[in-house]
């Protein structure tokens, strides 16, 4: 009886599984049959493809768009991260750290940014942007990614350093170290892994913007992955190359979905860092 | 003494992110705040004047605004809600399942790994009659973006797949946090497993399940990438923040569209303070990253 209860419960756990794991992947699936269509089947409402070429994604990396746009966004989210990683980190170490005034005013503002409607600044900065030579140019993205992903790197950071062992940090200062060699020396790699993480969810966050890479850029110049995706037209003007833009939404998917399973459980942490320590 | 040199090296330290954060909201908010009491079209450049509130008013007056309004109110609290309940079930999910509980918790992340406009691509591939497998799929056999009602169920769709895993791990944290012995002494008293749920289990979740609403109803106002790759806002589709979009970038009226800018930081801002005041939300720190 217990055996055969067992047994049914493995099934249902299993079945369940199954369907989340239907659930999360059938859209990428979705992507890869259309994009792995002959072009002749496109509209055969295959779910599987009949016909497999590999001709749209040779299409993808001849079109000189999208390499451009690959460039841009990795270098682009990459700056951007970088410098929040680090302006993080700063914070991040007094919020923990230190006792001063200023605490509740920087959680305060990160919570404020985190919450603002970015299309309330769009107006602002192209008008900005295009006086000062900034529009259309890599500095003008990671301005606003840098500030709208602060709020995160600030939070999961100052999440992961309140659970370092700090007595090190003491203890290396005892020995004659000053804040700046025991920060370096002891804390820095003890915070690694946490730096990385909020790196990754940082990445993650600038990488997929949509709404200021297309007010602020016009041309392959600074025009991220997402932008480009919209207005991939392919080699014909008239007919939307769709099994062209399925293959590069993949190529540009999977890496960055291997790495966030890669680190799935500190992801997992990062992510709701604060939900549970309130 | 040592007192103030720990204030000041406090403020010294938070100084590069507080004004890295300020540079590009605070500053340009206000900027928007007085182009919206101007005329100032750049299609017309000479006929930049000062008109008080006149844009508001033509803003508050319109139709289309509170169409947008009405539209965003739709795709929010449909997407939210079916997040909740799902996010529900996958947290339960998730907190019990013994066999396949990596699976299931590594496939969750896919959708947050997927940039919003590729899954709204997925989606909308899927749905077209050209492209999709949908259409013709019995119950499913529509035409998808031909009416309006079908395009939001397509829209909210593609808004609950990418964020639901989001909505679950906050709640699992939550989930995380209900003593079992509390649940155990609950079932020896006798109660089924649908009371211990509702009156043990969700009302110790709750700061979670506020907290885990908030940030996904004010992201939700905020919806962009979807519609504008699923509809780009026709068949009355389009939510305020592509109304403000097309406005500034599109007709490139920067009076107009910064009054529609500022209306909608007001939308946001007023259902954030009714969160926190009515439902005691009290968010320490959580989940900027909601996409």
């Amino acid at each position: 009886m217990s055996a055969s209860r067992s047994r049914l419960d493995r099934v249902f756990q299993s079945a369940t599984a199954l369907v989340v794991v239907v659930y999360a992947l059938l859209p990428l699936g979705w992507l890869l049959s259309i994009s792995l269509k002959a072009p002749g089947d496109l509209s055969d409402g295959r779910l599987v493809p009949g016909r497999i070429t590999l001709e749209h994604y040779r299409a993808v990396f001849a079109d000189p768009h999208f390499p451009a746009a690959l460039r841009n966004s990795l270098g682009i989210a990459g700056i951007a991260t970088t410098l929040a990683i680090v302006f993080g980190s700063l914070a991040a170490y007094a919020l923990v750290r230190l006792r001063f005034p200023g605490r509740s005013l920087v959680m305060g503002g990160a919570l404020s940014i985190a919450m603002f409607p970015p299309i309330a600044v769009i107006g602002p900065l192209f008008d900005l942007w295009r006086r000062v030579g900034l529009f259309d140019t890599w500095t003008g993205l990671v301005l606003p990614y840098l500030s709208f992903t602060l709020p995160l790197a600030i939070w999961t950071l100052s999440a992961f350093f309140r659970d370092l062992p700090w007595e090190l940090e003491r203890a290396a200062r005892v020995d004659g170290a000053t804040r700046l060699q025991a920060f370096r020396h002891v804390i820095v790699p003890l915070a690694a892994p946490g730096v990385a993480t909020a790196a990754i969810l940082v990445f993650v966050f600038a990488w997929n913007d949509f709404l200021f890479a297309m007010s602020l850029t016009s041309t392959d110049h600074a025009r991220t992955v997402p932008a480009a995706l919209a207005f991939f037209t392919g080699a014909s003007r008239f007919e939307e190359p769709t099994s062209s833009i399925a293959a590069a939404s993949l190529v540009v998917t999977v890496p960055v979905v291997l790495v966030v399973l890669l680190f799935q459980r500190r992801i997992v942490a990062g992510l709701t860092a604060g939900a549970v320590k309130g | 003494m040592r007192v103030p040199r720990e204030h000041r090296l406090g403020w010294l330290l938070c100084a590069p992110a507080l004004v890295s954060m300020a540079a590009v909201t605070a500053y340009p908010l206000l900027e928007a705040v007085r182009l919206s009491l101007y005329r100032y079209d750049l299609r017309f450049p000479g006929t930049r004047s000062f008109v008080g509130l006149q844009n508001y008013v033509t803003v508050l007056g319109s139709a289309v605004w509170w169409q947008s309004v009405v539209n965003t109110a739709i795709i929010t609290v449909a997407s939210v809600s079916l997040e909740l309940v799902l996010g529900l079930a996958l947290a339960l999910t998730m907190h019990r399942i013994i066999f396949g509980r990596r699976t299931v918790r590594t496939a969750v992340l896919v959708p947050y790994g997927v940039i919003t406009v590729v899954a709204a691509l997925a989606w909308r591939f899927a749905f077209d009659p050209t492209t999709g497998f949908v259409q013709g799929m019995g119950v499913l056999d529509r035409a998808w973006f031909d009416h309006r009602w079908s395009a939001f169920a397509v829209i909210v769709a593609t808004e609950v797949w990418k964020t639901t895993p989001f909505m679950a791990l906050l709640l699992l944290a939550g989930l995380a946090l209900v003593p079992a012995d509390l649940l155990r002494a609950a079932r020896v008293d006798g109660a089924s497993a649908t009371q211990r749920f509702f009156r043990v289990t969700l009302p110790l979740m709750k700061p979670a399940v506020i907290v885990a609403l908030l940030f996904r109803t004010v992201d939700a106002i905020r919806v962009f990438d979807t519609v504008f790759v699923e509809t780009r806002g026709a068949l009355g589709t389009e939510p305020v923040s592509l109304l403000g979009y097309d406005t500034l970038l599109r007709s490139l009226n920067l009076g107009l569209g910064s009054a529609v800018s500022v209306l909608v930081f007001v939308l946001v801002l007023s259902v954030a303070v009714v969160f926190i005041r009515a439902l005691g939300a009290t968010p320490a720190g959580v989940g900027a990253g909601t996409r």
